[in-house]
């Protein structure tokens, strides 16, 4: 008899995790559904959830119309913009941050905790008390509207973090291993490279997908830091869809589709390692 | 014995880093602060006048100030114990033998990868009076009769705020506490269970205190970006309306960009900077107590 009791009671909490799931999953899902669904159905009333007809429409007008037509939002050139600002802030940070990481984890110097903390801290300030006062000096240094600019602020942005967890996966490497190949020849830096660095890969791999997606969502600074076409990202994109009285909710779709599936993709990635990764740096 | 030559190599590894942090953060931190002193407009450049601390007494005396710490604080403590609940609670149901659970885990990751932008618009259409989801659902319910002003109450808008954050914020704390649930040692829950532990029992003496390690460790990490929720509000209700909304970020923009006093608002926004770093220090010193 207890044995059924028990069963009763997974089967409810079961049925309860796919209710929750399906909650946190409505806005996602409505975003894709209107993005394929006909215009008549978008605001209708009653709603309509599922699309009686599937269209591409959308995604064929901002993807793949030619010519400057009146309602294409140029897409192409915020999704190039974004990957590249991502792609190469993310590598960038990455590299820094592990260097540094390892210097804090392997020596001994003054004032090491400090420096460690204030590193840290930097990250907390808010993008909205950095990014007018950046954009001034941005002005000066000759770095608004560039990709380069946009691509500098991500990478400062996304270090403290990198060296945190890095920190964290270096300091559990012990010693011993790294001794034992420098007494066979090795210097320190093939030591790094050929012992510390892959056994950290789950933590390379979690500050990356964060620092990828600080970058690829990243809206406040880039909204001041970006001007035109040549530096604009996905997220100020969106605003190409408003104007003054009317919304075009469709195209903001197809445009947040786009913008999910990089985002997704490269979750999925590393996902096996990004839960690892974050934790296992934090905690020892 | 340390080589000479490894003796400074911390430093060239260090340096890079700090470099890019000092120009990036540092120097336009030291430029506002200096500009906080000031009595800069954006309307006219010769107004970078000195006058001393009379920015921050303006703020001391605005009661719209005073509101917007306040609802900041609502908001973050509404928030971030929310998502905190919450993230447990699904966390616990999926941290169990369930069908499927690999790819549950991932679906509870996604709103963490949606831009907070996006949340704002998302959030914004939803709770459109006149054509967002929200109303439309309840109308052909039959549940109302006129629309309920969702962004605009007095109430009401701070929840559509919140609510839109939550959504975000939640899936991060989940992600965390499934996988610190999944790593938690088996032994103590079978003893508890020969010894006839109740369910709540297990729960209280076993997994919140093993636990409460990923609790900081989220916390810390959430603590750096919670700034993030400016994109939310500054999109879907900007801070008003009649300030019912206003987060210091907000109120931020509102004297710099949309008053032109850039003076004010970077006295404003040192205000914002020293709050948020002070919590993630609070909260970093929290985590390294419990590491020990």
């Amino acid at each position: 008899m207890k044995f059924s009791k028990r069963k009763i009671k997974k089967s409810i909490l079961d049925i309860l995790v796919y209710i929750v799931l399906f909650i946190i999953v409505i806005p996602g899902a409505w975003i894709i559904f209107t993005s394929i669904r006909p215009n008549v159905e978008i605001n209708a009333y009653p709603p309509v959830w599922i699309p009686s007809k599937i269209t591409f429409e959308e995604y064929r007008q901002d993807f793949f119309s030619h010519g400057l037509q009146e309602q294409a939002v140029p897409i192409r050139n915020y999704l190039f913009n974004s990957l590249t600002v991502a792609i190469s802030s993310t590598i960038m940070a990455l590299l820094l941050g592990t260097l540094a990481g390892f210097a804090f984890a392997r020596f001994n110097f003054k004032g090491k905790d400090t420096l460690f903390l204030t590193i840290i801290l930097t990250r907390a300030v808010p993008g909205i008390a950095l990014s007018l006062p950046l954009f001034m000096l941005f002005i000066k240094w000759k770095l608004v509207d560039t990709l380069l600019g946009l691509s500098i602020v991500y990478i400062a942005y996304n270090i403290p973090f990198t060296i945190w967890i890095m920190d964290g996966f270096f300091r559990e490497i012990p010693q011993d291993i790294e001794e034992a190949a420098r007494i066979d020849g090795c210097t320190k830096w093939q030591a790094f490279i050929k012992i510390d660095l892959p056994l950290s890969t789950p933590g390379l791999a979690a500050c990356g997908i964060f620092a990828f997606l600080m970058a690829w969502n990243e809206f406040q600074l880039a909204s001041v830091l970006t001007r035109s076409l040549s530096s604009k990202t996905l997220p100020v994109g969106l605003f190409d869809f408003t104007s003054e009285f009317v919304m075009n909710w469709r195209g903001m779709c197809a445009m947040a589709v786009i913008m999910f599936i990089p985002a997704i993709a490269f979750t999925f990635l590393v996902s096996k390692n990004l839960v690892k990764g974050l934790t296992f740096g934090a905690i020892k | 014995m340390v080589l000479k030559k490894e003796r400074y190599l911390p430093f060239f590894l260090i340096i890079p880093s700090v470099m890019v942090i000092l120009s990036i953060v540092a120097f336009p931190l030291l430029f506002s602060l200096y500009v906080s002193f000031t009595s800069y407009s954006l309307l006219d450049p010769h107004s970078m006048v000195f006058n001393g601390l009379e920015n921050y007494l303006t703020l001391l005396k605005d009661s719209i100030f005073w509101h917007s710490l306040l609802n900041t604080v609502i908001f973050l403590t509404v928030g971030l114990n929310s998502e905190l609940l919450l993230g447990l609670g699904i966390a616990l149901l999926l941290a169990r033998e369930i069908r499927g659970g690999r790819i549950l885990r991932t679906i509870a990751m996604i709103p963490m990868m949606f831009a907070p932008a996006l949340v704002g618009f998302q959030f914004k259409w939803f709770f459109n009076d006149q054509v967002g989801l929200v109303n439309n659902l309840l109308y052909s319910l039959n549940v109302i009769s006129k629309p309920i002003l969702w962004l605009i109450g007095p109430r009401l808008s701070m929840l559509s705020i919140l609510v839109a954050e939550i959504w975000r914020g939640t899936s991060f704390m989940t992600i965390i506490f499934t996988a610190g649930l999944m790593s938690l040692p088996k032994d103590p829950f079978e003893a508890a269970e020969v010894d006839g532990a109740s369910g709540f029992k297990k729960f209280r003496y076993i997994t919140f205190p093993l636990l409460s390690p990923f609790v900081f460790i989220a916390m810390a990490i959430r603590s750096l970006d919670i700034a993030t929720a400016f994109d939310i509000v500054q999109i879907m209700t900007g801070g008003g309306p009649a300030h019912r909304t206003e987060l210091m970020w907000t109120y931020v923009y509102r004297l710099s960009i949309v008053d032109t006093q850039f003076g004010l608002g970077c006295a404003m926004s040192y205000v914002t900077v020293i709050i948020s770093v002070l919590f993630a220090f609070y909260l970093f010193k929290q985590l390294i107590k419990a590491r020990r």
